[in-house]
Formats: structure tokens, C-alpha cells, sequence
């Protein structure tokens, strides 16, 4: 069998989480006012003074989390859509949805006057119903109900739709107050927003939910990936599942794009190196690109906020000019 | 159909009409109040110098004519790009030209901040060529034919690509509302001098792909049809891409990202005119300042005294027709 080449999984997951805790540990070190080892060792055994503890739990903790967290939220969302699809180059970001969540979340900023750390949890559900509802749209644009789901056809829809989204943003932006302008097209650029522990455990339910269960369907989605005769013939109601796995994708990138902005191409990224490391099995497939994703994001930050000294650029320009390159690379490979 | 037997001619005079229609309701609607009567004394008089007079004279009339401008340089160049690839899906906003001349007209403001209009626009002309030339160069660089598919993809990476420039520049140099002032696609503001610049650029270009239409028709077919009638094609290839690019660096620097616009009119022209280009050329050309003047008109008045953006009216109304057309599924081939 061809898995038998590839590597083991425990070893993967143990060395991405070995780099990932690296990744933190340079997080905390880099940056404006940073912290070094002793420093955090002090907080640990809880001799620190007031200035480090304030650094290390209110500023750089929660942001690295939250990084990790919806930067692998991204990624298993990319992974479910190129399943569904059967298109290595499905991702959330290409296929409108992050669009549709970030018009959802500008617009709710927008109208509803935000003050208290309370919105934090229905940001979430906002972006939720953008991303949803314009999944539906291009789901029904290009599905056939003689053919299915027309691959092409749903890329070109995502396509458009992302562009017009974006163009309704900019009003969005435009109608808006200066401070607010400056303030949302940080976010939608990607800028890692949520600072806070309250956007962590905003976004924590979404993953805690809906990562286990997309686990749980890894034996589904090894069979959608045969004909669909075989899976009928194998017992699989593929357009039940189908369906819920689209709408978890979505829930995934909404809730993602909720608390860090506009982040493409991690979703196009993440999966499709995990799939060279460890092949096409769901189960391990899902995983490894759970912590690929959040590895990447908390790189793209890290470059983001060292790169320029005086202001840091947003995770998700880094992403893009990271991406869009590798993204074309596939293009002409495949 | 009836309609297909109109010649060419009687469609001229109909666009035209309706060209002159328009440009009167665009002048007698907005948020300052300006009478028929108006309009008429300014004409026959040659001036007027009531308050009326003055808000036509220097304010509305160039408007529309850029918007006239705009729409026969968007829709011309979208149909020329689109016989030119033989994509039905093309359009100079997909195709990465809107994006890269967005990115220079960035690069300009920030490094130039007293750049002169002529300035703005080549520097807009050079950013659609620099953005033509990466997605074409990666489309050629797969040898073999070319795959509307993957013309579409490669724009959309690109676009993501200098969209991450564009936005990383505009927040290091903290200009995003200026940018976006720009980028909304807003003809707020156009005074005579901008206007006499961008039809110095638009008209010449126009009439040239008039003169040419023929050679656009031919090379729109088949390759080997077009090599048998005798056409020079890389040069005619090389002809019709400088047209693009001038009309579109145009259009963007006047009035910012317009998108869809270059898609949405050669494909109503088409169904009434058939496909050469002798004919969709010239109605496209004027349809599309139609189309520019209905939208101008909307977004003064929608939300009268504040305006509403352009580009997010054009969104609004291509997007569905985009979906529309890839619904329709009329290309089989995609």
C-alpha cells in the first residue's frame, strides 16, 4: 500500500507540535516589547513582575493561541472543501466564503455599536450566516441536478462572488467613520484581531465541535472520494453527507475569518502539503492539516509583525504574498 | 429573432439615443436641484451663470463624460479581451489589469504625493500591462491551449497577489482612505482637465479598435482559420493587447476598480448583434456609457445628498448576471 511510504502519523503530529511550540516560544521572544526565556520562566513559576505577566498572558499568549487556532480552523476547512469537490485548489478564501463571513462581520460592526467585549461571541454566528449564505448561492449556481456538482462552475462562482463581496466591503468601508475605516481594513487584510480571551473562547466551541466530528466522517470522505457508484454501492448517503460536511467548511472559515480577519490561501496551502507528507487518508490527512494551518498562520504572523520595523503588516498579506505564488505553482504543475 | 436584423447601422443611431437620453436624465437628477430648462439655457446660451448653470458646467457634465469615457473604455476592453483569449469569461477586473493598475496608482500616490493627473493615469496604464503581462505570461508558460479555466484561476491568484501589495502599502504608509478612495470606483469630483487627459487615452483607442474590429473577428476563431485568411496574428495579438491595457490603466486611474462591467455589456451586445466584432465593438463601446450613466445616476440619487459607490451598484447588478451566465452553463467547455 502506498501508506506504508509515507510517514507515521504520531511522528508528524509530534513534530508539528514540537514546531509549533517553537513557533510560540519565538512569538513571545520577537516583536515590540518581547519577553525572553527567564522572563517567561518567571511567570511560570509565578515570580514575574506585573509588567512581564501582563505581556506574556494579556498580549502575546492569547494572540499566538488564537493565530494557531483559526489558522487551523482555515486549513481542515480547505481540507473537507477539496474532498467534497474532488479540486486541489478548493479553498474557502477562492471559493467566496471568507468573503461572504467578512461582509457578515463588517456589516454587523458597522451597524451595531460595539463597545463591550460582549460581541465577541455573536461575531461568530455573524460571519456564520455570511459565509453560509453564500455557499448556498454558489452551491445552487453549480449544482446539476442531473450531474451534481458542477467543479468548474463553483469555482467561477466563488470567483465572482468574492470579487463583488470585496467590492461591497470597500462600501462598507467607505460609508464609515475614519478611525473605523482604518480600524476594519486591518481586519479584513487579516490582521489578527483578537487579542483577547473572549475571541479565544469564541472561536474555541466552533473548533471543539466541529474538528472532532469532521474526524469522525474521515471514513465518509475517504469513500467520497471513489466513484459515486462505489459509495452508494457502499452504503454512504453521500448527498447527506455531503451537505453537512459543506456546512461545517463554512462554520470552520466563518468562525475563523470572525476573530482574524480576511486569510486566504491557508486553506489552499496547509492541506495540500499535508497531503504530500501523509497521503490521502482522511484521518490522517485532517489532522496533519489541523496543525500545519495553525503552524503557517503563526509563522505568516511572526514574519508579519518583524519584518517592518515601525508598524507590523497583517498575517493575511503575508499569507497572500506567500500564497499566491504557490497557489500559481500548482496551477501550472497540475 | 427580429431584433438580429437591425443593421448596423440603425443599432448605432438606437445606442446613441439612448446615449443622449441618459445623459440628460444623469444631468437633470442629483442632489442639487437642476431643471430641463437649465440644461437647454446652458446649451443655447454656450453659458449660463446662474447657480444651476454653474453646477452643470463644472461639475455634472464632466462627470457623465467620464462616465461615458469609463464605460466605453471598460466595455470596449472587455470585449476585445475576451475575442482576444477566446474566454467568454474575461474581463479586465478578472484578468489581474483592474489590480495591477490599482498597485501603481498606489506605488504613484506614495511616491510621487504631487503627481499630476497624466502622471496618475500612465502610471495606471503601466500597472494593467505589469498585470496583463503575469497572468498571460503564466497562462503561455503552460504550453498546449489555452484553458479559460485556468486563465480565470491564474487572474484570481494574481489579483490576491498585488491586493496584498496594494493593502500592505497602503497601511505602511498609512494612505488605505486615499486608496480606497480610489479603489471604490468613485467619479466624485472629475473635473474637465481629468476628463480632457483620459479621452486623449480612451477615444484614439476606441476608434482603433474600430478600424480593426475585422481582424479581432478573424482572431477570435479558430487559429488555423485565422492563419489561412492571411492574418498577422502575433502582431494583431500584440495590437489588440496594447488597447486593453491603455483603456483599462485609463478607466481605473479616472474612476478607480470597476468590476464586471467589461463582462456584463459585450455579453447583452452579443445577443442582439451576434458575435463579430465589427458589430459588438461599437455597441458595446456605447451601450457600456449607457450602462455608466444609469449607474452614475443611481448612486447620486439612491442615498441623495450622500453618494453611494459606483463599483458597489455594478457589483450589485453583475454578479447575479455573472452566476446568471456560468447557471446557464451556455459553455460546456468550462
Amino acid at each position: 500500500m502506498i501508506q506504508q511510504n509515507k510517514v507515521s502519523l504520531k511522528r508528524t503530529i509530534g513534530i508539528l507540535c514540537i514546531f509549533a511550540f517553537s513557533l510560540f516560544l519565538i512569538g513571545i521572544r520577537t516583536g515590540v516589547s518581547a519577553l525572553d526565556f527567564s522572563g517567561i520562566f518567571r511567570v511560570i513559576i509565578g515570580q514575574a513582575s506585573r509588567k512581564e505577566h501582563f505581556v506574556l498572558m494579556s498580549l502575546r499568549l492569547p494572540r499566538l493561541i488564537i493565530t494557531f487556532l483559526a489558522g487551523a480552523a482555515l486549513s481542515v476547512s480547505g481540507a473537507i472543501l477539496k474532498t467534497l469537490i474532488k479540486n486541489d485548489l478548493a479553498d474557502p478564501g477562492i471559493l467566496g466564503i471568507n468573503a461572504g463571513a467578512g461582509v457578515g462581520v463588517a456589516a454587523f460592526y458597522l451597524f451595531v455599536d460595539i463597545t463591550s467585549g460582549q460581541f465577541a461571541f455573536i461575531l461568530p454566528l455573524v460571519a456564520f450566516a455570511g459565509g453560509l449564505l453564500t455557499a448556498f448561492i454558489i452551491y445552487f449556481i453549480s449544482h446539476d441536478p442531473f450531474y451534481g456538482i458542477h467543479t468548474r462552475k463553483l469555482i467561477f462562482a466563488g470567483i465572482g462572488a468574492s470579487m463583488a463581496l470585496s467590492g461591497l466591503m470597500v462600501i462598507l468601508l467607505t460609508s464609515s467613520h475614519r478611525i473605523k475605516v482604518e480600524f476594519i481594513s486591518r481586519w479584513l487584510s487579516g490582521n489578527v484581531w483578537g487579542t483577547d480571551w473572549p475571541f479565544i473562547l469564541a472561536l474555541l466551541p466552533w473548533l471543539i465541535l466541529l474538528v472532532p466530528y469532521t474526524i469522525k466522517q474521515s471514513k465518509t470522505m475517504d469513500i467520497m472520494l471513489l466513484a459515486e457508484s462505489t459509495s452508494i454501492s457502499l452504503g454512504v448517503d453521500i448527498k447527506k453527507s455531503r451537505f453537512r460536511l459543506l456546512i461545517v467548511a463554512v462554520a470552520l472559515a466563518s468562525a475563523a475569518v470572525s476573530v482574524v480577519g480576511n486569510i486566504g490561501f491557508i486553506g489552499l496551502i496547509a492541506p495540500h502539503i499535508a497531503k504530500k507528507i501523509v497521503g490521502q487518508n482522511h484521518r490522517r490527512y485532517l489532522v496533519t492539516s489541523f496543525m500545519i494551518g495553525g503552524n503557517l498562520l503563526l509563522i505568516a504572523d511572526i514574519i508579519g509583525h518583524n519584518i517592518i520595523q515601525r508598524t507590523s503588516v497583517p498575517a493575511g498579506i503575508v499569507v497572500a504574498l506567500i500564497g499566491a505564488p504557490y497557489f500559481i505553482w500548482l496551477l501550472l504543475k497540475e | 429573432m427580429v431584433v438580429k436584423r437591425l443593421s448596423l447601422k440603425t443599432m448605432i443611431i438606437i445606442s446613441l439615443v439612448l446615449l443622449g437620453i441618459f445623459f440628460f436624465v444623469a444631468l437633470t437628477h442629483g442632489a442639487a436641484d437642476v431643471q430641463i430648462s437649465d440644461v437647454f439655457s446652458l446649451i443655447i446660451n454656450g453659458e449660463s451663470n446662474t447657480k444651476a448653470g454653474m453646477i452643470l458646467r463644472e461639475i455634472r457634465i464632466p462627470r457623465e463624460v467620464g462616465a461615458i469615457l469609463i464605460g466605453i473604455g471598460l466595455a470596449t476592453a472587455g470585449a476585445m479581451i475576451q475575442g482576444l483569449t477566446k474566454n467568454p469569461l474575461a474581463d479586465p477586473g478578472l484578468l489581474g489589469l483592474s489590480a495591477g493598475a490599482r498597485t501603481s496608482l498606489t506605488i504613484a500616490l506614495i511616491a510621487f504625493p504631487g503627481a499630476g493627473y497624466l502622471g496618475l493615469i500612465i502610471s495606471g496604464i503601466i500597472g494593467a500591462f505589469i498585470g496583463a503581462l503575469l497572468v498571460f505570461g503564466i497562462i503561455m508558460a503552460k504550453k498546449g491551449k489555452i484553458d479559460p479555466f485556468r486563465t480565470v484561476l491564474a487572474g484570481a491568484a494574481i489579483s490576491a497577489f498585488l491586493h496584498g501589495i496594494t493593502q500592505g502599502l497602503s497601511l505602511y504608509f498609512r494612505i488605505s482612505k486615499e486608496v480606497a478612495m480610489w479603489t471604490s470606483g468613485g467619479l466624485i469630483g472629475i473635473t474637465w482637465p481629468q476628463v480632457r487627459f483620459v479621452s486623449y487615452f480612451i477615444l484614439p483607442c476606441f476608434i482603433i479598435a474600430l478600424l480593426f474590429s475585422k481582424q479581432l473577428t478573424i482572431l477570435s476563431m479558430e487559429e488555423a482559420v485565422a492563419k489561412s485568411l492571411g492574418q498577422n496574428i502575433p502582431l494583431m495579438q500584440k495590437l489588440f493587447f496594447g488597447l486593453i491595457v491603455v483603456m483599462t490603466g485609463a478607466s481605473v486611474a479616472l474612476a478607480g476598480n470597476i468590476a464586471f462591467l467589461g463582462l456584463l455589456i459585450p455579453h447583452v451586445v452579443r445577443s442582439f448583434v451576434g458575435h463579430e466584432y465589427q458589430r459588438v465593438l461599437p455597441i458595446s463601446g456605447l451601450l457600456g456609457g449607457v450602462f455608466m450613466l444609469i449607474a452614475d445616476t443611481i448612486a447620486r440619487t439612491i442615498n441623495a445628498p450622500y453618494e453611494t459607490s459606483i463599483a458597489a451598484i455594478i457589483s450589485f447588478i453583475g454578479l447575479p448576471f455573472f452566476l446568471g451566465i456560468i447557471y446557464k452553463g451556455r459553455w460546456k467547455q468550462i
